[in-house]
């Protein structure tokens, strides 16, 4: 008997049903299988129960009652992981949990007036364009408009950040389906977005040399702040107690820091300034990753390949000189995934402010004409940003056990006549909604434009 | 070399590569610049360093020979005043930028450092702005292009740090929407006197905190640490001699008030920069033991560069100041043999004591003498051979050489230069060709051309 449904349908009795049971038992059967973790199975069935994989093999025993996906010519890989985002946080939120910082590189102020920022920052006792204890995941929430929009590409899961300022906040690994903010948390928190943003002449630290300065004080006062509290908790009575601090406690609770490295002065910079700093250090950028590999593998640090090659402006002027290093960055930064595969560095993808699913798949696409493997492709987009984030216990691979999240294509997956069929979040089907014309059009806020920064 | 960059590499293709230990320049016309001059002159480098020098050298057979025939070598330029090899130059937000340092931004991939070579600039001393009364953390760098940010810096040059008087420390603030609310004191020259007084009376109880903290450390008990001030480290490192001070200065009146507040704290000033007027108060400043880092002729730019001579930099040698000649610009770094050749018009100044401006005495300046600022054994091999006197403007530099390696060759970059142009154009053509393969790509992919999108299904 063949029941035809939409998935509209589906989820309205889930809704109906208790929020956590709604998808209970699920199949795809003969379906060639990618789990990523090992050799693709040509012929193999993946069965889910309540949002995990329980079985994954060629003779998987499909259990009665389960809703069974015929998979016959179709793909299944685990679902894509956008190892670097803002997905799911809207402005909004983000600016009710931390007044706008005074933003650089903004001229003059559109609508608020300057009255309503903060003051100039004197110091770094001010602890300016910091908001290291925002949690992506306090933040997240289903209903923003790019959480389905990146789940139509095939991303399953993203971790997303915090982004304003220079200690920004901590991310949150999120699955990009849920009824709640709550529900798509997979792990908090994921790491602290770090930028290199200054303040002009206006406010502190108003240069390169300034924001490097003030995020070492900063390290130097957590530090200090460590002692000095271990001494009180040793000697309460006796002793002053020393001052609250909630821009360091968001600091001393980052497992991991992001420093932005798109040129290789600024890669060997931040390279040295992470261990430096002593701290977990993943780089993201990496347009010139395709003569750093060296730099990056002697560094033994993750990074994150920004999806978004560098490219001329479209508005530009078409005469403007250009010096040959320009022009070389743009012509072999999608090798630098090719590069790095082979030199044997970690690396993630991560979307870079591309939207829909045909721009993103068409990078990937451009950095394989490069040479990167296919293979390697899906692993930076699947089990290498699980890795990166402690997460590969759960996430990346299709393994009994893992969590159910996985992109079912017809066709390999970045072949040129590919087509996403279905994304399983959680166990739970969506399918991908239709792209709109406009590329770049996908309503995106200023956030995420700043990623690839 | 593994670490060279690909430009680099171009550039230096088959300079680099072949390094070798021991060099010999013959035939060359030598200006010590300390010991005289020798005519038909050898240099043997070894290791990197002068080993001999004179007219009869024996070099061994496996020397790499530069026969210099008619041409002049000179010790490498030192510049004691620029801005170049750094993604940053000024922390204008805050009247005292101690706390940050052109150390954390060296860019050694700048192109300014190669054009520095162009013009036999071998050793120079990389300064931050002079926004703020006082600044950043400055550093001295050997000009070695295809090199990482971390072997720039002059081996066991102290550091130093820039201070700055007159109108630009009393600027308060960049003209804009935020003026109103970044009103940045001092507001005129007695404020930027104390804002200098008030940073070292910090200072001062900052490291009498650390000091009482260690002697009870010392005593075995177990006080809680001070905080650790990145803007007060540096200036306790003044205090102790650790740090050179650089300040930018033009008028007799601030030059003769910070001399006073150095002595008042006991500190030195190493060396004022610009210091436009100079000649009025030479003795004064001889009498403090403070260089002088002048410009020839650059002046009348603003109010308070308006009473200046060309007789500055003379005056202030015949008065027993150690004077140089710096470019504070990319654009005069490549020609200060010029510059230095106008103190023997304006002054008349010797041959010799016009090198010295842009050699030993930015040496002495930045304490590297014993290094580098002469052609001497047992010195850095850091060379810049002319084609004529490097006195004359119409002589040009033909090889720059650091640490006994070349590292510019003047007939390697011509030679290379068409195939740069030709490597650019194909560049270009291709990311042409990619652009029209795409929008005809976009153009094929149009709706209508696509099948229609399939039904969802769920089966059992």
């Amino acid at each position: 008997m063949k029941h035809l449904l939409t998935w509209f349908g589906i989820a309205a009795l889930a809704m109906v049903a208790a929020r956590a049971e709604a998808p209970t038992l699920m199949a795809i059967r003969n379906a060639r299988v990618v789990p990523v973790s090992g050799p693709a199975m040509a012929r193999a069935t993946v069965v889910m129960r309540g949002g995990l994989i329980v079985d994954v093999g060629e003779a998987a025993a499909i259990p009665p009652g389960a809703w069974v996906i015929e998979g016959e010519g179709l793909t299944v890989y685990p679902g894509l992981v956008d190892a670097l985002d803002s997905v799911g946080i809207t402005e909004a939120s983000a600016l009710e949990a931390a007044p706008a910082a005074r933003r650089p590189g903004m001229g003059a102020p559109a609508g608020p007036t300057p009255a309503a920022g903060p003051p100039p920052a004197k110091g770094p006792e001010d602890r300016p364009m910091t908001s290291s204890w925002l949690r992506a995941a306090d933040l997240v929430k289903p209903e923003e408009p790019r959480v389905a929009t990146l789940r139509s590409a095939g991303f399953t899961t993203a971790v997303s950040y915090p982004m304003r300022g220079i200690f920004a906040g901590q991310g949150a690994v999120i699955d990009l389906a849920g009824e709640r903010g709550g529900d798509m948390v997979v792990a908090t928190p994921a790491g602290q977005y770090i930028t290199m943003r200054s303040g002009g002449f206006v406010s502190y630290p108003g240069s390169l040399m300034g924001v490097i300065a003030y995020i070492r004080q900063v390290y130097l006062d957590a530090g200090h702040y460590k002692t000095v509290e271990g001494m009180y908790e040793a000697n309460r009575r006796g002793m002053k107690r020393p001052d609250y601090d909630r821009a360091l406690e968001g600091v001393m609770e980052s497992p991991r820091i992001l420093l932005p490295a798109d040129r290789k002065v600024e890669m060997d910079r931040m390279i040295r300034f992470g261990k430096e700093l002593g701290q977990a250090t993943v780089l993201y950028g990496m347009q010139e990753g395709y003569r750093s590999a060296d730099l990056l593998k002697g560094a033994g640090m993750p990074v994150l390949v920004n999806l978004k090659w560098p490219a001329k402006a479209r508005d530009g002027d078409p005469n403007a000189y250009e010096t040959l290093r320009t022009l070389e960055v743009r012509a072999h930064a999608p090798e630098t995934p090719s590069v790095l595969e082979k030199a044997g560095v970690k690396f993630a993808f991560y979307t870079g402010g591309l939207t829909s699913g045909r721009e993103i798949k068409a990078a990937v696409r451009r950095a394989m004409e490069a040479g990167l493997t296919e293979e390697a492709a899906v692993r930076a987009l699947t089990l290498e940003p699980a890795g990166i984030y402690g997460v590969a216990d759960r996430l990346g691979s299709i393994e009994k056990g893992k969590i159910a999240n996985l992109v079912v294509s017809k066709g390999d997956l970045f072949g040129e006549k590919s087509e996403i069929k279905y994304i399983i979040v959680d166990g739970k089907k969506f399918e991908p909604e239709p792209e709109s014309e406009a590329p770049g059009s996908g309503g995106r806020g200023p956030m995420t434009a700043e990623v690839g920064r | 070399m593994k670490r060279l960059s690909a430009a680099a590499v171009m550039v230096l293709a088959g300079v680099g590569a072949a390094r070798a230990e021991v060099t010999l320049i013959k035939n060359a016309t030598i200006l010590t610049v300390t010991k005289g001059t020798i005519t038909k002159g050898s240099i043997l480098i070894r290791d990197g360093k002068i080993a001999e020098v004179g007219q009869s050298v024996a070099a061994p057979a496996e020397a790499t020979v530069i026969d210099a025939a008619g041409e002049y070598v000179m010790p490498g330029i030192i510049d004691c005043h620029s801005h170049i090899a750094t993604e940053a130059v000024n922390e204008g937000s805050v009247s005292v930028s101690s706390m940050v340092g052109i150390p954390d931004t060296l860019n050694p991939e700048d192109i300014y450092i190669y054009d520095a070579l162009a013009g036999g600039v071998t050793t120079v001393n990389v300064l931050h702005g002079s926004a703020n009364a006082i600044g950043g953390k400055t550093v001295v760098i050997k000009t070695r292009w295809g090199k990482s940010a971390e072997e720039l810096p002059f081996e066991g040059a102290l550091p130093g740090i820039k201070f700055a008087l007159g109108e630009n420390p009393k600027r308060q603030g960049s003209p804009s929407v935020f003026r109103a609310t970044n009103l940045r004191y001092p507001a005129t020259r007695m404020g930027v006197e104390d804002t200098i007084r008030e940073a070292f009376n910090e200072a001062k109880i900052y490291q009498a905190e650390w000091n009482d903290y260690r002697a009870a450390l010392a005593r075995g008990e177990h006080p809680e640490p001070p905080r650790r001030d990145l803007k007060l480290d540096p200036l306790v490192e003044v205090l102790e001699g650790k740090r050179l001070v650089h300040a930018h200065c033009y008028r007799a009146d601030e030059i003769l008030m910070l001399l006073k507040v150095a002595d008042d704290y006991g500190f030195k000033i190493r060396t004022l920069q610009h210091v436009l007027e100079g000649y009025k108060v030479a003795k004064e400043i001889a009498a403090h033991g403070t260089g002088a880092s002048t410009f020839s002729d650059w002046w009348a730019y603003k109010e308070e560069a308006y009473d200046a001579i060309p007789y500055n930099a003379a005056i202030m040698t015949k008065k027993g100041v150690v004077v140089s000649l710096n470019s504070d610009s990319e654009e005069l770094m490549r020609h200060l043999n010029d510059e230095a050749a106008k103190v023997m018009k304006y002054g008349g100044l010797s041959e010799t004591e016009a090198l010295s401006m842009i050699t030993i005495n930015p040496a002495k300046q930045l304490m590297i003498e014993k290094r580098v600022g002469s052609i001497e054994v047992g010195k850095d091999a850091d060379l810049a051979i002319f084609d004529g006197h490097p006195l004359s403007n119409y002589s040009k530099v033909v090889k720059t050489i650091i640490d006994g390696q070349v590292y510019f060759d003047r007939a390697k970059d011509v030679a290379g230069r068409a195939a740069k142009e030709q490597e650019k154009a194909q560049l270009i053509a291709k990311e042409k060709e990619r652009a029209r393969k795409e929008s005809e790509g976009q153009r094929r992919a149009r709706p209508g051309a696509g099948e229609q999108a399939p039904k969802p299904e769920v089966a059992q």
